[in-house]
């Protein structure tokens, strides 16, 4: 519980983080930012965790663990989505979006 | 009194079918051969020894009893259950010796004659199954058994008459068989079918029992005029007929000859063939009482028919099998109709104790004539009658024991075909003239035939061979020169004090006057062969010029054959299976396959959404995701 400062703007405030992360998902070309925004996305989600737990129900700790298993998961998927970048820069020496469209029909 | 021991007879070829079909590629044939007729040897050894004790002290208070043991195998209700075991009376004690002797001779005869032939161990292997299905069917205790082990014969037919199978004449002929045959089997299944549900049984015993229920109440239903369990038994007698190649079911066995010459002594002339005959025989209280014996008439008029039609074919074949083929339907064609004018008691049952006798006799003579044909065409290479002629100088025992099988189905006095065939023309004689005219001028036209086809073969013009035929080897005459001496002695067995209607003995005289009518036709016929036929002259063909188209016909078999593939080809491919096979092709296929095409043609279209850019596929994921959730919530806020 922050003194001044009610649920209503941090939940603003994390949905805004949120948003953006989707904006970035959409229009980056880059994977690396790409992946940037991933993280924006789980960290507002994370926050979310966080803030409902402590404004809500104070007398339980679940969010706050939630947000840590949320932490190790994005570390875990940043770890493996670098590595799936680097093979593909060995492959196509880029990391543009553009150029991984063939993985089609 | 026990006879359980029954059961061996059947389950020693099964033995040996198992054995010789599992291990085919490894039994060499020398051994393959013995072990079959030792097996064979067993059962016919079995079969004499329960026709000794069953005739001899199987009687009690003059009747002839019957011995049934069973299990239950499948039930359907309390009182309908299909039950499997042996039934031991006259007719099928006797049954079983005509089937094991003719079997086990043919074993041995088969040793020489398949000798050398790639499939030996195969081919007896299948006699074994063949030998195993005609046992069960003979000892059923229930019209089902014997419907399944009725189908097996079938089976083990089909497989021996398509024995050559590169050759495609061979193929066809098992086909046919066994098509033809099937689709008379169509009707006796639907007879069992009616029969059951109607009398909720299947027990032979109970069926039969003229003073049971069955015969005696009858069933209320009726269906045209008749009982119910008249069509039933006309139906069953449909499947008799498949198998017995009665007119017009007969088109099967002629080309049945394509299989080897045993093959045709053992089943297409002494025991599969004549399962009709004993189908018949089983039911005859059924027969002779429903509907005051409407459906025996039909057996007899059947027959009759079929024994003219036949032997009026015979007489113009060139092919010696085919005469013989002719000449099998023939003479079953004599033995329904002396089933057809037989009665029940007593001496007025002479007709089935003819009929019966009359299959015994012919099994023996027939089974002699097919291996006699057997070991003609084994020494000249040939089914024709046209590339024999002067053999006697050659095979002198194939020409005695082919001349004693034959002077024995013309009916000479002495041989057994005189005796069985007297009872049968006996038995017309008190109950219908007509039936009894067309039976002397049958006897005639059969020794006419026999005597054609054994003075063309043994006598008439010297053929000229590159080899010299020979007699055959020791192997096949043995078992020939049993069955000649069972041609004659078969006729002194005194059947009316063992095989009976009514299980209980009666007197038979040879009735003079009437057989001496009956030899001088079948004398006329062999004096007219041996003048046509002794040497080598041109009246033949005078004369079958001078018939003109009527020796056409006859040459043709009467176009029964055409008939049928004209009905089957045009009518019923033609005008029935061809459109109907249009209407699954052109409407039932192609709706599937258009529902196919569709759904390719749709997915080519919408392929180019998959642009590979996964920001697209997201942004479709978030989009749908939004739209879900706006129509949840606004079915949420209503």
């Amino acid at each position: 519980m922050i003194e001044g400062i009610s649920i209503y703007e941090i939940l603003t405030l994390t949905s805004i983080l949120f948003f953006i992360g989707v904006y970035g998902f959409f229009t980056r070309e880059n994977l690396i930012t790409i992946l940037m925004s991933i993280e924006l996305i789980l960290n507002a989600a994370a926050v979310n965790f966080v803030i409902i737990n402590t404004y809500l129900f104070p007398d339980f700790l679940q969010g706050a663990i939630f947000s840590i298993f949320i932490i190790a998961l994005a570390a875990a998927e940043t770890a493996l989505a670098i590595a799936i970048i680097i093979n593909l820069y060995k492959l196509v020496t880029s990391v543009e979006v553009r150029d991984t469209e063939t993985m089609k029909h | 009194m026990d006879f359980s021991y029954t059961i061996l007879i059947p389950l020693i070829p099964l033995a040996l079918f198992l054995v010789l079909g599992i291990f085919s590629k490894k039994i060499t044939p020398a051994i393959s051969g013995w072990l079959g007729s030792l097996g064979l040897g067993s059962s016919f050894v079995l079969s004499l020894y329960t026709a000794y004790h069953y005739f001899l002290k199987g009687k009690v208070n003059d009747v002839y009893q019957t011995f049934i043991y069973k299990d239950t195998w499948i039930i359907f209700t309390d009182k309908l259950h299909i039950d499997m075991g042996v039934l031991i009376d006259p007719i099928s004690v006797m049954m079983l010796v005509v089937v094991s002797t003719v079997s086990f001779m043919v074993h041995l005869y088969s040793i020489g004659y398949m000798k050398g032939d790639d499939g030996f161990t195969r081919f007896f292997a299948y006699l074994s199954l063949f030998s195993f299905s005609m046992f069960g069917l003979v000892l059923a205790t229930n019209l089902f058994q014997m419907y399944i082990f009725w189908e097996l014969v079938g089976v083990s037919s089909y497989l021996l008459i398509g024995y050559y199978y590169t050759k495609p004449s061979a193929v066809a002929a098992g086909k046919k068989a066994f098509i033809v045959t099937r689709f008379a089997d169509l009707g006796f299944l639907l007879g069992i079918l009616i029969l059951s549900y109607y009398t909720g049984t299947f027990d032979f015993d109970l069926l039969t029992n003229p003073e049971g229920s069955i015969i005696t109440n009858g069933v209320a239903s009726s269906f045209m005029g008749l009982s119910v369990l008249t069509w039933a038994i006309l139906l069953i007698f449909i499947g008799g007929a498949g198998k017995s190649a009665m007119f017009p079911l007969h088109i099967w066995l002629p080309d049945a000859m394509e299989g080897p010459t045993p093959v045709s002594a053992l089943i297409h002339a002494a025991t599969m063939v004549v399962a009709g005959v004993y189908l018949v025989a089983r039911m005859f209280p059924l027969y002779y009482f429903l509907d005051n014996g409407f459906a025996l008439d039909v057996v007899a008029y059947v027959g009759a028919f079929s024994a003219l039609f036949a032997a009026i074919i015979a007489v113009t074949q060139t092919d010696i099998k085919r005469v013989l083929a002719f000449s099998t339907m023939s003479q079953i064609g004599y033995m329904m109709l002396a089933l057809g004018v037989s009665k029940y008691e007593g001496h007025d049952g002479l007709g089935f104790m003819a009929s019966m006798f009359h299959l015994f006799t012919h099994a023996m003579f027939k089974g002699l004539l097919f291996l006699a044909a057997g070991s003609v065409i084994h020494a000249v290479h040939s089914n024709y009658l046209k590339d024999m002629g002067g053999l006697r100088k050659y095979m002198p025992i194939t020409n005695i024991v082919f001349l004693i099988a034959a002077l024995s189905i013309a009916g000479f006095p002495g041989f057994a075909g005189f005796f069985s065939k007297d009872e049968i023309l006996v038995a017309a004689f008190e109950s219908n003239m007509l039936l009894y005219v067309i039976g002397v001028f049958v006897a005639g036209l059969t020794a006419f035939y026999m005597f054609r086809l054994y003075f063309g073969i043994f006598w008439g013009k010297e053929t000229k061979f590159e080899h010299a035929p020979h007699e055959s080897p020791l192997s096949m005459t043995i078992p020939m020169l049993f069955l000649a001496f069972m041609s004659i002695a078969g006729g002194y067995i005194h059947f009316s004090e063992y095989v009976t209607a009514d299980h209980q003995s009666f007197e038979a005289h040879l009735n003079y006057p009437l057989a001496a009518i009956t030899v001088g036709v079948g004398l006329i016929g062999i004096i007219i062969a041996y003048v046509l036929y002794k040497k080598e002259t041109s009246i033949p063909l005078k004369l079958s010029n001078s018939f003109g188209s009527f020796y056409k016909w006859t040459y043709d078999k009467f176009y029964i054959d055409e008939i049928y593939l004209f009905v089957t080809k045009k009518i019923i491919f033609g005008l029935i299976a061809a459109p109907a096979a249009w209407f699954d092709k052109h409407i039932v296929d192609a709706s599937m396959i258009g529902i196919g095409n569709a759904t390719a043609s749709l997915s080519n279209r919408i392929k180019g959404m998959q642009s590979g850019k996964f920001q697209d596929y997201a942004m479709s994921f978030i989009g749908g995701g939004v739209v879900i959730a706006m129509i949840i919530f606004y079915i949420w806020i209503n």
